[in-house]
């Protein structure tokens, strides 16, 4: 059974070449799934995207995607992937950084005029800056939306909610109400390990209150191994 | 002239000693005329100011909600800056609150004018991190499919660009084929739109009897439709005078702006994922790039209308081709079991409640898969971390880049080819926004 998804190229050369060309800038170099990854210093993206579009063995002519991620427990918690495509060489490869929400990223406008929208989805939708982006405004949020959407701490109902007003006869905004509790089923199974702590189990680690003297006295229970009951935790109750 | 004198002196920080009914009275009075009758004007000065004008939120030619801000001399566009995000919903981040399976619904309200084809870049992107088979079938299913949503797309956009440049009869002609089409949609899926169809490791249901013959002789029939539409605008001087011409782009430019599908190839880049990055069984059908040759409106209308005809091509060697055998894979782990087995077997009863409460989990890793829709090439960044809810799932819109170059293309051409040039970039709104 081959593999049915969009074919990539083998090597040949690329990552060697890549690795020559831009050494120091490079952190690491990853395969997986057939597609290579190279995770580079910040400040170098400039350097290495025109070095890999204009170097005739590497020719990553079109810049075709620019996303970024947000990983909240990290140092620098928002990452930012460069995704390039060579037409001629027809190979892909993604180019990825580091940064933070103070930390401003070199724009690739003056390389590839794509990357203004590009950045600016980015920096509406994380708040990652970009400099030299001539035209950092927000792109696809309201007008004077306040807050980065897809950050993982901001609430997936968002904050406020609009309508229109049938007394003011304009559209007016106001804090989200939800008819119903915004329900987060996690269906991961209790048995397989969760990383989160059920309401109430974390009196299980704290030493019972001492006891009077006379009232009878009971074995602690010891119930820090015990397995969570499977019915609580369907439903794990939104913060 | 009247003085301002009301205004504060900004010097001084006086106002004049005129009062209200003075000033009225002043406004009132006639005005002698400031304007320069046409022929006393030095036309070597220009004292004439650019005027902006909004080009919709909501406006026919605009294919959905789009505020184009052009800054217009006369009916010269000088600029053009498209205000996009009126449609945004936020599909990435309601990606990351669902299942993998709960999440692809959500793909169909994309491009919900080819909707198949945007849940096909996210099915592979799952099968390809889970490391997922397809039976052959389903990849024929997919294909076929996938080349009848082109057709949905580009009979759409064909007949509405027509339409923007003020040929209405082609419309009404080749609905009644893209009925015929969603009539397909609906026996195969059961809805005519939002279909749903293409799941992780195959499709969701078999194909009804009798779909896989009729969806043959619509194919033979297609054709004749075709070449009345084409008869009709091809070579009409109308049709032409609006679109040749009219927002070229080079082929060095088209690269630099990102684009793909159709519009790069009518700038003359032989550029197809289907033939480049084969997926699914495109590398067994036998069809031609499209490709054009001035990158204008025109030939960006010309190469889908060709592109079609490829499409038919590729759908009747599927029609033929289409082997016996299973319309997902057998893995119980990814795939629910049907209705009757699941009434009968214990274990189906588990893996289909296990299938649809929890989900399945999906290895960590990310991957970008990009399959060639007919839009051009359209993207899913997925970064798994090891369970049932994606991390993060970028969309890759491919109208985001085609309609970041409007300023680039409409720059010093009339207002009235602003719609040409939008219609000829093939823009749906749902994608762009998510």
């Amino acid at each position: 059974m081959t593999a049915h998804w969009p074919a990539t190229k083998p090597d040949d050369g690329v990552r060697a070449r890549i690795e020559a060309l831009f050494g120091s800038a490079i952190l690491g170099v990853t395969e997986h799934c057939g597609e290579t990854t190279v995770l580079i210093v910040r400040d170098a993206i400039v350097d290495v995207v025109t070095g890999l579009r204009d170097d005739p063995d590497l020719a990553y002519d079109q810049l075709m995607d620019l996303s970024g991620a947000d990983f909240p427990t990290r140092v620098c918690r928002f990452d930012v992937n460069y995704h390039l495509l060579s037409l001629t060489k027809n190979r892909r490869i993604r180019i990825k950084l580091h940064t933070d929400d103070v930390l401003a990223v070199p724009s690739l406008t003056s390389l590839y005029p794509v990357a203004g929208w590009f950045e600016r989805e980015v920096w509406d939708c994380y708040g990652v800056r970009f400099d030299g982006n001539p035209d950092l405004r927000r792109i696809l949020t309201d007008y004077g939306f306040q807050g980065h959407p897809f950050r993982k701490d901001f609430p997936l109902t968002g904050y406020v909610e609009l309508r229109y007003s049938e007394e003011h006869k304009r559209v007016v905004y106001e804090p989200v109400q939800l008819a119903q509790d915004f329900r987060n089923f996690d269906f991961l199974s209790p048995w397989e390990g969760t990383d989160y702590v059920l309401p109430g189990d974390e009196k299980a680690n704290t030493p019972p209150p001492p006891m009077s003297a006379g009232s009878k006295q009971v074995a602690p229970v010891s119930t820090a191994e015990a397995p969570h009951p499977a019915g609580e935790s369907k439903a794990k109750p939104d913060g | 002239m009247v003085e301002q004198s009301t205004l504060p002196d900004l010097d001084t920080g006086t106002t004049s000693p005129m009062t209200g009914a003075e000033l009225r009275a002043a406004r009132l009075a006639p005005q002698p005329a400031t304007i320069t009758p046409l022929l006393d004007r030095d036309p070597t000065t220009n004292d004439s100011a650019n005027y902006m004008i909004n080009f919709g939120p909501q406006h026919p030619a605009a294919h959905g909600v789009l505020r184009l801000v052009m800054e217009l001399d006369g009916e010269i566009i000088e600029r053009c800056d498209p205000h996009i995000g009126l449609l945004h919903r936020g599909t990435e981040k309601l990606c990351e609150a669902k299942t993998y399976l709960q999440a692809l619904p959500y793909m169909d309200r994309l491009d919900y004018v080819s909707p198949m084809c945007m849940e096909h870049s996210y099915v592979l992107a799952i099968e390809k991190l889970a490391n997922i088979e397809v039976p052959e079938r389903a990849q024929y299913i997919r294909v076929m499919f996938a080349e009848i949503t082109r057709i949905l797309n580009h009979i759409l956009n064909t007949t509405s660009h027509a339409m923007d440049v003020g040929a209405g009869t082609p419309m009404l002609w080749l609905f009644e084929q893209r009925e015929a089409l969603m009539g397909f949609y609906e026996r195969v899926s059961g809805a005519r739109f939002h279909a749903a169809y293409f799941r992780p490791g195959g499709v969701h249901q078999e194909m009804p009897d009798g779909l896989l013959g009729d969806i043959g002789d619509w194919a033979n029939q297609y054709e004749k439709h075709l070449d009345d539409f084409q008869g009709l605008v091809a070579d009409n001087r109308i049709f032409k005078q609006r679109n040749v011409d009219i927002g070229v782009i080079s082929k060095a430019d088209a690269i630099a702006w990102g684009f793909s599908g159709p519009c790069i190839r009518a700038s003359g880049v032989a550029w197809d994922l289907r033939r480049s990055q084969p997926y699914e069984v495109y590398d067994r059908m036998e069809f031609d790039v499209v490709v054009g040759h001035h990158g204008d409106c025109y030939d960006r209308f010309m190469v889908r209308m060709e592109e079609m005809r490829q499409s038919i091509r590729i759908i009747k060697q599927c029609v033929v081709q289409m082997p016996a055998g299973r319309h997902a894979s057998f893995d119980r782990k990814v795939v629910p079991p049907g209705r009757g087995e699941m009434k009968r077997s214990m274990e189906a009863l588990i893996h289909h409640f296990k299938l649809y409460t929890e989900g399945f989990h999906v290895p960590a890793g990310e991957v970008y898969v990009a399959t060639e829709s007919p839009k051009g090439e359209f993207g899913i960044f997925m970064v798994a971390d090891g369970t049932n809810k994606p991390y993060r799932c970028h969309i890759r819109a491919t109208g985001f880049s085609h309609l970041q170059a409007m300023d680039f293309l409409c720059k010093g051409h009339m207002l009235a080819d602003a719609p040409a040039v939008l219609g000829s970039l093939d823009i749906v709104f749902g994608e762009v926004d998510r």
